[in-house]
């Protein structure tokens, strides 16, 4: 681990029994992040996102859950932090932030005293010294009147607000890790925007390193310094943003890509989905977890399971995929002149089905 | 709040009218004895039936004694007097009343303690043995009638006459106001207590329990858990104060049903509240007692539902009465 990785989670891997079945919901996942930068994690409903993060806050841990790698924080595996060692870490040095701020905020309690709190929570202080930096926090997110509205209920709140509410809560203690968890999933798409703008800003200003979970790669495209796009349990690529924007290397990311509407492309030009759905992790298929719904399988990627390997030449790009790299360079190119995978797939000459 | 209180209120007032009318017409519809008759004693002389019925206002009109009662109650709060002792309704009432709100009372501080322990206890311990003997103790608990297992439990511990007597369980019959001699009354109302709170603990208890496990998966119990709260105070403070509101209401309308009179239990145990009260005024057909008990009876009832409503706006802040 270099010294300058401030969260560094190692080949996780998070399994829960069902009465269906073992469910594998993240399998050898490893991602990092420096402090004062942001890395987005993006993927599908499924893609294990969100239960990595959770496993790593140890918000999964249960009877029926079986969790494995490491992930270290200050030299600590919070893997295997006792609970209670854990608990002192969490909402203190790494904070998280959900999906839908009104169901996290609890409905009987006023905001302020939900701050106060967290506060002390880790923080031997005087519930008025709390107050006061539950208004300090309040003012901090960007919410007007902090006085008057650290004493309402979160339903006196608008969706934003309480969102900014629940930033608020998780930047109590300073926290040097901050986990967002689809931050603005639940948001109108005109606050989603502020909410970005406000949570790329404390980053700056309190130099926190941001894991911003999402589902919409343009979340990301903005403000996140590295992207690992995920699929199936798995990191199936990952790069710093520009390159993971201009040269995308999985087929998974590329069909991510083309379902984006663009400003720079003509209006009338069709959206492409990817089609099918993503696999069940009880059952996951053979190979390449990716196959079924890859335009571009060949018969070997039924039955070779792909790593994450760095592309030839490209510092910092992993990418799982059994393509050749040529091949896949000559895909992207045709799909980025606005071909369809079909197309792309009969002007390329993929290799052999051996 | 308070425009929505006093609206409240009238409402209590019209349904206290309805019921005292209800009770009237029921009790002139369905056959009952001749209260008369009875008071008469045994083999009357029919001139006797004749004066009393004409004394008790009996010979007049149904609508026209709803009338003169309706009459004296609203004027004067009088009750009326009982068709068979000539005692004042009211004082009757005054006199039984502390016997059945220490009866309700104690039994329900009992199974709010037990029931809402348990609930928790079983809703955080899930699947666990001791989840599984608490449910089943619950189960047989709901299951149990009242009037089955004060029998049996009097049959088996009570001090007197008990198969396994144990001190301090006095027996049916023992009951003395508290003023009287407070031992002798937690003693006497102690096994009381018990069985009237069981089924209610358990009830509660269960109801508890679902309630907790649903309201700990909810985010914000996640939050709770990722501001680094202990688990203790996730469970207590987050999880309990959300799950706990159902059992509030539960617990107003139960203790209101039962201040009007817990009939099985102070029967079984022979303790003289307003249960008993009531009980032997339906069988003596004693009019105004009857209309005294069922009146007390519902306006606890419509009261607690009140009092539960109100207490409602101060446990959710997101309930607002205009």
């Amino acid at each position: 681990m270099s010294p300058s990785q401030l969260l560094q989670i190692d080949d996780l891997r998070v399994d829960f029994a069902t009465e269906d079945g073992v469910v594998h919901a993240v399998r050898g996942v490893s991602l990092e992040v420096e402090a004062g930068r942001m890395l987005g994690v993006v993927g599908e409903s499924g893609s294990g996102k969100s239960v990595s993060m959770l496993t790593v806050m140890g918000l999964t841990r249960a009877e029926n859950a079986t969790i494995g790698g490491t992930a270290t924080f200050e030299g600590k595996d919070l893997l295997s932090l006792s609970n209670d060692e854990l608990r002192r870490i969490r909402g203190n040095d790494i904070a998280m932030i959900f999906q839908d701020p009104l169901s996290s905020l609890h409905p009987f309690y006023k905001v302020g005293a939900q701050l106060v709190e967290a506060i002390r929570t880790h923080n031997d202080v005087s519930k008025r010294a709390a107050r006061s930096r539950a208004v300090e926090l309040l003012k901090l997110v960007g919410i007007p009147d902090p006085e008057g509205r650290v004493d309402a209920y979160p339903h006196e709140f608008s969706g934003g607000m309480r969102q900014r509410a629940m930033i608020a809560m998780a930047l109590a203690n300073d926290p040097k890790v901050l986990i967002a968890d689809e931050p603005t999933t639940a948001l109108d798409v005109t606050v989603q925007a502020q909410i970005l703008d406000l949570i790329a800003r404390l980053q700056r200003e309190l130099e926190m390193a941001v894991v911003l979970i999402t589902h919409d790669l343009g979340v990301v495209a903005e403000h996140a310094d590295e992207i690992a796009v995920m699929y199936a349990g798995q990191v199936i690529e990952r790069a710093p943003t520009d390159v993971m924007f201009k040269a995308p290397e999985h087929p998974y990311t590329w069909g991510l890509l083309q379902s984006i509407p663009r400003l720079d492309r003509p209006r009338d030009e069709p959206l492409v989905p990817i089609p099918g759905r993503p696999p069940s992790l009880i059952a996951l298929p053979g190979g390449c977890s990716f196959h079924p719904r890859c335009p571009y399988v060949r018969d070997r990627h039924r039955r070779v399971d792909p790593k994450l390997e760095q592309v030839p030449g490209q510092n910092g790009h992993l990418v799982r995929c059994l393509l050749d790299t040529q091949v896949r360079r000559d895909l992207w190119g045709e799909l980025r002149r606005g071909r369809l995978p079909e197309d792309a797939r009969n002007r390329v000459k993929l290799e052999d089905s051996a | 709040m308070v425009r929505y209180i006093i609206r409240r209120l009238l409402w209590v007032l019209v349904l206290l009218v309805l019921v005292s009318f209800l009770t009237f017409v029921v009790f002139y519809i369905f056959p009952s004895a001749d209260p008369a008759q009875l008071r008469a004693g045994r083999q009357p002389n029919p001139q006797l039936v004749e004066q009393i019925r004409h004394n008790l206002g009996l010979d007049k009109p149904w609508y026209q004694q709803y009338f003169d009662y309706m009459k004296r109650l609203v004027l004067h709060g009088d009750f009326g007097y009982s068709y068979q002792n000539n005692f004042s309704v009211r004082q009757q009432i005054f006199d039984r009343l502390p016997a059945t709100v220490s009866l309700a009372l104690g039994a329900a501080i009992l199974w709010l303690v037990s029931g809402i322990a348990v609930g928790i206890i079983s809703a955080v311990r899930r699947r666990t043995l001791i989840d599984r003997v608490s449910m089943g103790t619950a189960l047989v608990a709901i299951s149990a009638p009242v009037y089955w297992l004060g029998l049996v439990s009097l049959y088996l511990f009570s001090a007197d006459l008990g198969k396994f007597p144990v001190p301090f369980f006095k027996g049916a019959g023992s009951y003395v106001p508290f003023s009287q001699d407070p031992s002798i009354w937690f003693q006497s109302l102690l096994l009381p207590w018990i069985v009237l709170a069981a089924a209610f603990a358990a009830l509660y208890a269960r109801l508890l329990r679902a309630n907790l496990i649903e309201v700990m998966s909810e985010d914000y119990i996640r939050t709770a858990r990722a501001k680094g709260l202990p688990e203790r105070r996730v469970v207590l403070k987050h999880g309990v104060r959300s799950a706990i509101t159902p059992i509030v209401t539960a617990a107003g309308l139960d203790i209101g049903i039962l201040l009007g009179g817990a009939i099985l239990t102070e029967t079984v145990f022979n303790i003289p509240g307003i249960g008993r009260l009531a009980y032997d005024s339906i069988q003596n057909s004693d009019l105004p007692m009857i209309q005294g008990t069922v009146l007390l009876g519902a306006f606890f009832i419509v009261f607690a539902n009140l009092v539960v409503d109100i207490v409602y706006a101060f446990l959710d802040p997101r309930v607002r009465y205009t």
